[in-house]
């Protein structure tokens, strides 16, 4: 059976630091697979090569079994792919309704010409690009937030609206970067949990994270990474106790 | 096409690329010390020719030089004290936008001032029959001249910029804001400096070509592109390069004119800078990395 | 369409109405002439508010987009081909209604090219022109874009500066009006004066709202996406690079149909209409109006557009817009991307607030 996601011997090289080296794993459709490492470990690196924001020198990225490396960010994101970033890039001067609804956008198609005319198959698609937006703010538990402007919102609410606007076009594989950075530990429990409801609805994810209680939470399977190559891939406990991990984390300098 | 001629588009290329280089040069020392696009340099040296030849009517030539450069040193000093010194942290473009209003502003005031008439200044020696003949080449004394100011201004920057603690200082400002204002250098009047300076040698310049090239109220906005693509030839802050590109330029510029009608001559320096811009935007000397960053 | 639209458009027409009547009133008829003038260049400003309010980008350069439709329709309908009329091509082309005979100066007959023809060619040079800059120009960031916007403006000044066939120095004269329905027409002097008010703000009203319902559509929203946080919008499966390119294109067929219709409307255009300084007036227009609002744009074009052609300004007409320029982007917080009023002001009170705690 094919991996939803079937990364294979990416490597990528910038100026003169080996980021990824012979990178490689299979996510399985319907998992939760962590990606951890200490810092500098290529984990961003990946998520980039991944959707389409970096061209990997070497290597393949196959996305239900049709390679996808070196494609460009949208076209990547029209194949069912959505992420988000480790630091929040939510639309300025938007409110967090329009965020999401830009989130819809690979699953809309009205472009210049039906914009500026109008025609009536236009007001039924922007129900529809509402309704499934206001569906993913519903979703995040934040529906009274849609009409507020995204930037002015507290940090762990435009992670909300991030993660939102990810889920809006109906992804079959969620890349998640770092997604509990910043949150304090009642909202990191209740991103574990969030996590699980996602993984219910059938959407595949892959997670970057430092916090290891939610890594082994949530996770199914586990891929260390370090200095850019990739040291374990397992199943949590067992890459818990996998010598190689801990020398990795314990023997480094102020992680 | 004889040699002759080709040497003597060569000789108005370099004339020309005097005053190219010397603007390159002087957007580069703005550049390097605020991260400022300065569009209104070529306006400084509009100024240091048009204020010349009026005071030339009342005091002698050397004296109304130096006048006008000094005039127009404190045009470059006004004009950061009023519009630049209380921005903060104002973006590249902002700022580009800006120079164009204010480069605007002193075109319509030179209109104002002086009418549309085309001046220029008196040769330094001779007249314009006068030349000298150079391996064959008739050269004219004033171009001799403006080679002259050119080497004198980019060896005074050398020995500032080494030698004098404000020219170091500057140097540092380049390098890193923030780190030299916390080492305790001024770089407020730094900026005030660097302003004075270009404004400075734009007049000089301005001043010593203006004979055979002419001042108008209105050279300014073409100065201030061909400026650009020669700082940006060179790559953006590099001021030896600049010296170089801008004599590319100008002789680019000149031998144009034997292939295309030489109503298109202002456009080829444009097209240069667009094929710059699209192909290396880091310029000759300059470095991708550093030009990509700097873009965002 | 929303009610606060409706009631705006609403609110443009009785404005427009109104001034009209106003002038009629008062027995100053003549000034329709300058307000219908200053319609077509609103058409630019607005093409220009898009760009640089919704997508971001700058362009100083856009003036030349104006005079290539303006000069494209006057050369098309001013060249004469009835000498021609033997050979194959001009002989279709006349058959099909494209090439007319129109009365030439000296009483005689020429054979033009119908201005409906020569709009649309206008347009299509105008848009390919567009593509072919914007697609390597695009790619540029900030400061490097803007300085090749105005590099390519320098380009077509010169162009037309410097080319006999176009009229150098002088321009094109002579340009017969543009025929819409019934007897109707842009250009045509007085009598047709109030006629050809209408129909210029018809066409900015027109113009507005299908740039206002772009605004809100699913576009729109990727285009304030994109001007907001680039990366993000990529993920999301915009193609930042076709929108900005899409934009640049539209906001350039903007602009020439404005520099079609002002040419019919004028009978004549000039490489005036080219350079820098008309481009930076766009520009302090739209900055001026908000970047992000279509309706202030207008107003602000409106206005200043009248009054510069009035000649209010006098000599320091450019310097007039190079100083509301300065001033603009002086007071204007550092993203330009929505300056409301109320924010406007806010900033306005903070800088000096700022400035005079320094001691």
């Amino acid at each position: 059976m094919t991996a939803l996601l079937d990364v294979r011997g990416v490597s990528k090289r910038f100026g003169g630091v080996q980021a990824l080296k012979d990178v490689s794993f299979r996510v399985e459709k319907g998992t939760v697979k962590a990606l951890i490492g200490p810092n500098g470990a290529g984990k961003t690196t990946l998520f980039d090569v991944v959707s389409g924001f970096a061209a990997p020198d070497a290597g393949a990225v196959l996305f239900r079994g049709a390679p996808i490396e070196g494609a460009p960010p949208h076209r990547v994101a029209g194949l069912g792919l959505s992420r988000t970033f480790q630091h929040i890039r939510l639309f300025a001067g938007m409110t967090a309704l329009e965020n999401v609804m830009v989130g819809r956008h690979p699953r809309s198609r009205a472009g210049f010409l039906a914009g500026m005319l109008h025609p009536p198959w236009t007001w039924r698609e922007e129900r529809e690009i509402e309704d499934r937006a206001r569906e993913a703010l519903d979703f995040l538990a934040i529906p009274e937030l849609a009409g507020a402007v995204a930037t002015s919102l507290s940090y762990g609410q435009q992670r909300a609206v991030e993660l939102a606007r990810a889920l809006a076009s109906e992804p079959e594989l969620l890349l998640l970067d770092e997604p509990a950075a910043g949150l304090n530990m009642r909202e990191t429990v209740e991103l574990a949990k969030l996590v699980g409801r996602i993984r219910e609805r059938g959407i595949t994810i892959l997670v970057v994270e430092h916090d290891m209680g939610l890594v082994m939470n949530v996770s199914d399977e586990v891929v260390v990474l370090s200095y850019g190559e990739k040291i374990a891939d397992a199943a949590p406990r067992a890459v818990q106790q996998d010598p190689e991990v801990v020398r990795v984390y314990l023997g480094e300098d102020g992680c | 096409m004889s040699t002759e001629l080709v040497l003597q588009y060569l000789v108005a290329g370099l004339t020309y690329g005097t005053i190219y280089a010397v603007v390159g040069v002087g957007f580069n020392i703005i550049y390097n010390a605020t991260g400022i696009i300065n569009f209104a340099q070529g306006e400084f040296v509009m100024l240091g020719g048009m204020t010349a030849v009026t005071l030339h009517g009342l005091v002698p030539l050397p004296l109304a030089i130096a006048g006008a450069v000094l005039v127009t040193m404190a045009v470059g000093a006004l004009i950061e004290v009023t519009f630049i010194r209380w921005l903060q942290r104002p973006s590249v473009l902002r700022m580009i936008i800006i120079t164009i209003g204010i480069s605007i502003m002193i075109r319509e005031a030179a209109l104002l001032l002086w009418g549309e008439s085309v001046r220029a200044l008196p040769y330094f020696t001779g007249n314009e029959v006068s030349s000298l003949s150079l391996g064959g080449v008739h050269v004219s004394p004033q171009v001799l001249w403006s080679l002259a100011a050119c080497l004198v201004i980019v060896a005074f920057l050398r020995v500032f910029f080494r030698h004098t603690a404000a020219g170091r200082q500057m140097r540092a400002c380049a390098a890193n804001r923030d780190a030299a204002a916390l080492c305790g250098v001024p770089t407020r009047n730094l900026v005030t400096l660097s302003f004075v300076l270009s404004a400075g040698i734009g007049a000089l310049a301005g001043c010593v070509v203006s004979p055979i090239t002419y001042t108008s109220y209105g050279i300014g906005a073409g100065l201030a592109i061909k400026g650009f693509t020669v700082a940006i030839l060179g790559g953006l802050g590099n001021s030896t390069a600049a010296v170089a590109a801008g004599f590319i330029v100008g002789v680019l510029e000149s031998l144009s004119v034997s292939l295309l009608p030489a109503a298109y001559k202002d456009a080829i320096s444009v097209t240069i800078l667009l094929a710059i811009l699209f192909v290396r935007p880091s310029g000759i000397f300059g470095s991708a990395e550093v030009a990509r960053l700097e873009a965002r | 369409m929303p009610a606060s639209r409706l009631a705006r458009i609403g609110l443009f027409a009785a404005a427009v109405v109104a001034v009209q009547l106003a002038t009629q009133l008062a027995g100053k008829g003549f000034l329709l002439t300058q307000l219908t003038m200053s319609a077509y260049y609103t058409l630019v400003a607005l093409g220009l508010s898009l760009l640089m309010g919704y997508a971001g980008q700058i362009s100083l350069g856009h003036a030349a987009f104006f005079a290539i439709g303006g000069y494209a329709t006057g050369l098309l309908t001013t060249v004469d081909l009835a000498a021609r009329r033997g050979g194959g091509l001009v002989h279709a082309l006349e058959r099909a209604h494209v090439l007319v005979p129109r009365p030439d100066l000296y009483g005689g007959e020429a054979l033009s090219v119908h201005p409906w023809a020569a709009l649309a060619a206008a347009l299509a040079l105008a848009v390919a022109v567009a593509f072919a800059i914007g697609i390597p120009v695009l790619k540029l960031k900030g400061h490097y874009l803007a300085m090749a916007t105005l590099g390519f403006g320098t380009i077509v000044t010169s162009v037309l500066l410097g080319t006999e066939a176009l009229g150098a120095a002088d321009g094109i004269g002579g340009v017969p009006p543009f025929p819409l329905a019934g007897g109707l027409a842009v250009g045509g002097g007085r009598t047709a004066r109030i006629a050809n008010y209408y129909v210029a703000w018809g066409l900015v009203a027109l113009a507005l709202l299908l740039l206002a319902n772009l605004v809100e559509s699913r576009v729109g929203r990727a285009l304030r996406a994109i001007h907001g946080a680039e990366d993000a919008a990529r993920a999301m499966g915009v193609d930042a690079g076709r929108y900005k390119l899409r934009t640049f294109v539209l906001s350039a067929a903007l602009a020439a149909v404005g520099g079609v219709f002002l040419t019919h409307y004028d009978a004549s255009i000039g490489p005036g209409e080219a350079g820098i300084m008309k481009s930076v007036r766009y520009v302090a227009i739209v900055a001026v109006g908000g970047m992000g609002s279509l309706w202030g744009t207008v107003a602000t074009s409106a206005v200043l557009s009248f009054l510069s052609l009035r000649g209010t300004f006098g000599t320091l007409d450019d310097a007039v817009f190079g100083a509301v320029l300065v001033l603009v982007m002086l007071f204007s917080p550092e993203g330009i991307l929505r300056l409301d009023g109320r924010a406007a002001l806010a900033a306005i009170a903070g800088r000096l607030r700022r400035t005079e705690a320094r001691p």
